[in-house]
């Protein structure tokens, strides 16, 4: 048991994850705290944080600030961030 | 070299000047091309109140500094800068500036070029449009 409880606290992640206009109304939040184990990548982590949107074939992610493809892995502590097509300028 | 995010209204032709006097070695460079970009009150055939311009705040500011540092050496500038918007803006009112600094015309235009075209492809900002219909998000097509 104790063992076991050892196990989990090493492999467990926490990830930031943050979503940008259309997708925040489209998911309801901007900021969400996704607690996971070893292993996860971006289309994962999209799954796990969006409440059963599909993900817009034009999203945009990023990781701790760098666009990244969805099946690029993400580390504990990273601040995973998806966003439509930007528009500046 | 600076990228400046700012969510109130400026005025570009005073920031060049007040840049070049201040950060710009006087006599060395021999160009200066700049782009202003001003909000329309027209899109898409409808009239445009105002719009508000969201960002990635530390994500916007990387990426716009990282690609002024990228310019600087890509076209050996004497230095570029970068300001935009973000916020409520309303038509007329300027939402970006570009400018490069440079010995001679053509790095000072080509950098200036790139700095705004990447810019558009890949800063992370999202416009959201108030016409007499209700609100809208602009798209990339758009």
């Amino acid at each position: 048991m104790t063992t076991q409880a050892l196990i989990v606290k090493i492999t467990a992640m926490s990830i930031d994850v943050q979503f940008f206009a259309s997708l925040r109304e489209l998911i309801g939040k901007q900021q969400f705290s996704l607690n996971y184990s070893e292993g996860i990548d971006v289309l994962t982590v999209w799954q796990q944080s969006s409440n059963g949107a599909t993900m817009p074939d034009n999203t945009l992610c990023a990781i701790n600030m760098e666009y990244v493809k969805t099946d690029a892995q993400v580390k504990d502590g990273d601040e995973v961030a998806f966003f439509p097509p930007v528009t500046g300028g | 070299m600076p990228a400046i995010l700012i969510n109130k209204p400026f005025n570009p032709w005073d920031e060049i000047q007040q840049y070049q006097s201040e950060h710009l070695q006087s006599g060395h460079y021999g160009a200066t091309a700049s782009f202003v970009g001003t909000m329309r009150d027209f899109n898409i055939n409808e009239s445009v109140s105002h719009m508000t311009l969201e960002h990635y705040p530390a994500m916007t500011q990387h990426f716009l500094d990282q690609l002024c540092l990228q310019c600087n050496k890509q076209f050996t500038l004497d230095d570029s800068l970068i300001i935009h918007r973000y916020g409520d803006i309303y038509p007329n009112e300027p939402i970006v500036l570009t400018a490069a600094w440079s010995a001679h015309r053509e790095q000072a235009f080509d950098a200036c070029r790139l700095l705004m075209e990447e810019l558009k492809k890949r800063a992370p900002f999202w416009k959201k449009e108030v016409t007499e219909n209700g609100e809208r998000w602009v798209h990339d097509d758009q």
